[in-house]
């Protein structure tokens, strides 16, 4: 049993593992690797896409799920985090899939539990499993990570998804440079491994990846920026402005994107899109965490030897190919679609 | 009622090493006290008719005194009370403490200073000095009545948990307090900066994602309150002091004469923000733990006198209330029961400090703020004397603390130092030396 509470706390090699292991996943498709168990997921803030890829990803693999609705539970009665975690456990969960919004949520949870805690998102702090995913997203379009340079444009400073990607890209190599004006940018100095700029052409420049973030309504009442207007002015990424980046740099955002302000339609449904080929890789990705969060990822091994034969053949034929053919769906697929092949 | 024997009115220490900054005293000597005040310091005191405790060597000073404690009663009882808080001071070597007035209702009326000094002498270990707010309800809108609560025994003036934010109140406090010869103490920390601030912003609150209290959230009322005080001529205290910059402005400030003085705690000079990452709430302080470059500013500002005096600034908060996520939880930890060994072990071990320079900072220069009695050994001073064992090893189990409360943020430390015996106007309140004894049950725990 192990948690996964934050890509900070994991080397490269764990991070390369589960990346491996999710392109098991994919390849596996339905089975009963995690029969017999349960996972409980505990949202504390809305959520589409993660918390059905949770759900997906862990019936994929023949668990059972349970979704706590924290608007009916007694969380409401005043029941603490602490107490309803104790509980879930209690009740039989063997995983507990956490997004709550305050930061070090997962962690609390971990510190009372003997189940596997998985962070689906704990504030500004981090979220892995998008984290993995985006990687996965990269790995696939490009081969690899070490040696990519990879723009995080937005509100870099209250975003857990880039703390995961500045983790997760940084130490496998990757260079990550956070943009945004600098209301929006983390505090300066050696914490996260991020350079930081507030120039969105010097960003993009030489860019293998462009990863845009949400840009969230509040910031503008809490005085971030004076005006969304301003800030799309500004930092706003369309076609015209990609063009900064690498010629076959790759776009990407963990959605759901406010289309018009952070990021254009035509660059969101552009070819430099990989936005739905994200959706498709959480849910191998949490298939992965699953797996290994409960100990069982050797289950996944047999596919192994399978998808070594295969890949044999797939190397011959050019395995790029068939890595583009799942990742590269059509563009015009909403972003908010879920494969489920 | 079962001994018939007159207990004597009279204490002799013997045999230690008696260090009292107050008249520059570092040698072996015996101390006698007599009617609860000092009545004689000497080489060899005949024995007499004294009862006698015989220090064996340890260091014997001036009872220590903590400017800066949270006693939660009365309302928030449930936490620390009088007797438990004060039971707390004395087994960590204080003999006096002043409390904060942010209990409920606050001590922002004469009653509640007589409701605080009245349960103090029925059912405190050692002497209680209220400190009182300085608006009405500690709202920030209205002044308290300084001169009754002057009269009825407030020693200073606080908002403590917040700092005033309307300067032309805190400019009327100081010349109003002033009056009575009694300091303001000032909780620097502007809020329109800190807003949902848990820990100091930098790179750990960058890495953690929690909001984060910048430096300048308390150096810009730090330098306020300081153009406020010099202009007023009024004795300006600041509290718990967690920046370079405040240091800086503190230490050009008293160059320039104005009546500054201030205190840092001890966690602030031995832990730094790097403390939160596993977003443990007994790391979750106010001010928040600072960066390292900021902890060596503090350490410096101690060693040059900016810094007046060590104060723990004991807030108790329940496992319950700090069991929750860290951006939920309240801000504070407690310190009376750790703050000597902590700062014996952390500052004088390695000789950043000299006991001497501890005995200042903790008993001389707190009774000088406070313009209380103590903080010094001379003839005719309170009996107040606190006994360390500079070799005593022990480590840190919050639940054998007498404070209600056990939110420590030095919870299994191995320190080697602590206070062995408690003297209160010639009674013992504590001791842990031979043949004495006389440790006070924690009162409020069950059997």
């Amino acid at each position: 049993m192990r948690h996964l509470l934050a890509l900070r706390e994991l080397s490269p090699q764990e991070i390369t593992d589960l990346l491996d292991l999710a392109e098991l996943s994919a390849v596996a498709g339905r089975g009963e690797q995690l029969s017999g168990t349960t996972l409980a997921t505990l949202f504390y803030e809305p959520s589409t896409r993660t918390e059905i890829s949770f759900e997906l990803a862990a019936r994929k693999l023949g668990a059972g799920v349970v979704r706590c609705d924290v608007d009916r539970s007694s969380v409401q009665k005043g029941e603490s985090l602490v107490d309803t975690v104790r509980t879930l456990a209690g009740l039989g969960a063997d995983a507990i899939a956490i997004r709550h919004p305050s930061a070090g949520a997962a962690h609390l949870a971990a510190a009372h539990v003997r189940c596997a805690v998985i962070n689906a998102g704990d504030g500004m702090h981090e979220h892995p499993t998008q984290g993995l995913l985006d990687l996965l997203t990269v790995r696939r379009a490009k081969g690899r990570i070490a040696g990519l340079r990879i723009a995080v444009v937005g509100d870099v400073r209250h975003s857990r998804v880039a703390r995961s990607a500045a983790w997760g890209f940084s130490k496998l190599g990757g260079s990550v440079v956070a943009v945004g004006p600098a209301t929006l940018l983390p505090t300066p100095g050696d914490g996260l491994p991020l350079h930081l700029t507030t120039s969105l052409r010097d960003g993009l420049e030489g860019a293998d990846v462009v990863m845009v973030l949400r840009m969230q309504r509040e910031r503008q009442a809490g005085g971030d920026v004076p005006t969304l207007a301003e800030y799309t002015r500004g930092w706003g990424v369309n076609s015209q402005v990609l063009r900064a980046a690498r010629p076959d740099a790759i776009l990407m955002h963990p959605g759901p994107a406010n289309l018009g302000i952070e990021l254009t339609a035509d660059a969101a449904y552009g070819p430099q899109s990989r936005i739905a080929a994200q959706v498709a890789a959480g849910v191998d990705v949490r298939m992965a965490v699953l797996a290994w969060a409960l100990g069982r990822e050797r289950l996944l091994r047999p596919s192994l030897a399978r998808r070594r034969d295969r890949r044999k053949t797939f190397v011959a034929n050019g395995l790029l190919e068939f890595d583009q053919s799942r990742t590269q769906t059509p563009l015009a697929e909403p972003a908010s679609t879920i494969r489920n092949d | 009622m079962t001994d018939a024997r007159p207990i004597p009115d009279s204490l002799l220490i013997t045999g230690g090493r008696v260090v009292d900054p107050s008249t520059a005293t570092d040698r072996m000597a015996d101390v006698l006290i007599e009617h609860g005040r000092i009545a004689a310091v000497a080489g060899a005191i005949p024995s007499g008719e004294h009862r006698v405790i015989d220090a064996g060597g340890r260091v014997v000073v001036p009872g220590l005194i903590d400017l800066h404690v949270h006693l939660r009663d009365p309302g928030q009882t449930h936490k620390e009370d009088i007797a438990s808080g004060t039971t707390a001071a004395v087994r960590g070597g204080f003999t006096a403490i002043a409390c904060m007035p942010n209990t409920v209702p606050p001590i922002d009326h004469p009653t509640i200073v007589e409701y605080v000094r009245s349960m103090a002498s029925k059912t405190g270990a050692c002497r209680v000095y209220p400190i009182a707010a300085i608006t009405k309800a500690l709202a920030g809108e209205e002044l308290v009545p300084i001169g009754g609560l002057a009269a009825a025994g407030a020693i200073g003036f606080s908002d403590d948990g917040s700092a005033v934010a309307n300067a032309e109140l805190v400019r009327k406090a100081m010349a109003y307090a002033s009056m009575y010869g009694l300091p303001v103490m000032e909780h620097c920390e502007d809020r329109t900066l800190a807003r949902a601030g848990v820990m100091h912003e930098g790179e750990w609150s960058a890495v953690l994602g929690l909001h984060g209290i910048p430096t300048v959230s308390e150096d810009t009322i730090v330098a306020r309150d300081l153009l406020l005080a010099a202009a007023a001529g009024a004795h300006l205290h600041v509290l718990h002091v967690s920046t370079a910059g405040s240091v800086r402005l503190i230490r050009e400030a008293k160059r320039r004469g104005v009546r500054v003085t201030a205190e840092v705690t001890p966690h602030h000079l031995v832990l730094t923000d790097a403390a939160v990452q596993g977003f443990d709430t007994n790391f979750k302080v106010n001010p928040p733990l600072r960066s390292a470059a900021d902890v060596a500013a503090l350490r410096e500002a101690l060693a040059d006198g900016t810094i007046d005096a060590i104060a723990t600034d004991h807030a108790p908060h329940t496992i319950e209330e700090k069991m929750v996520e860290f951006d939920q939880a309240p801000f504070g930890v407690i310190g009376l029961e750790t703050a000597v060994g902590v700062v014996l072990t952390t500052l004088v071990a390695p000789g950043i400090i000299g006991v001497s320079d501890l005995v200042r900072m903790m008993s001389t220069a707190p009774a000088s703020i406070l313009g209380v009695p103590g903080g010094t050994l001379s003839i005719g001073a309170p009996g107040d004397v606190t006994i360390l064992d500079l070799d005593r090893a022990w480590s840190v189990d919050p639940a054998a603390f007498a404070s209600k409360s056990q939110n420590t943020p030095f919870a299994g430390w191995s320190l080697k130092g602590k206070a062995v015996a408690t003297i209160v106007g010639g009674e013992i309140k504590f001791s842990e030396l031979e043949g004495e004894a006389r440790v006070p049950a924690p009162v409020h725990r069950e059997s």
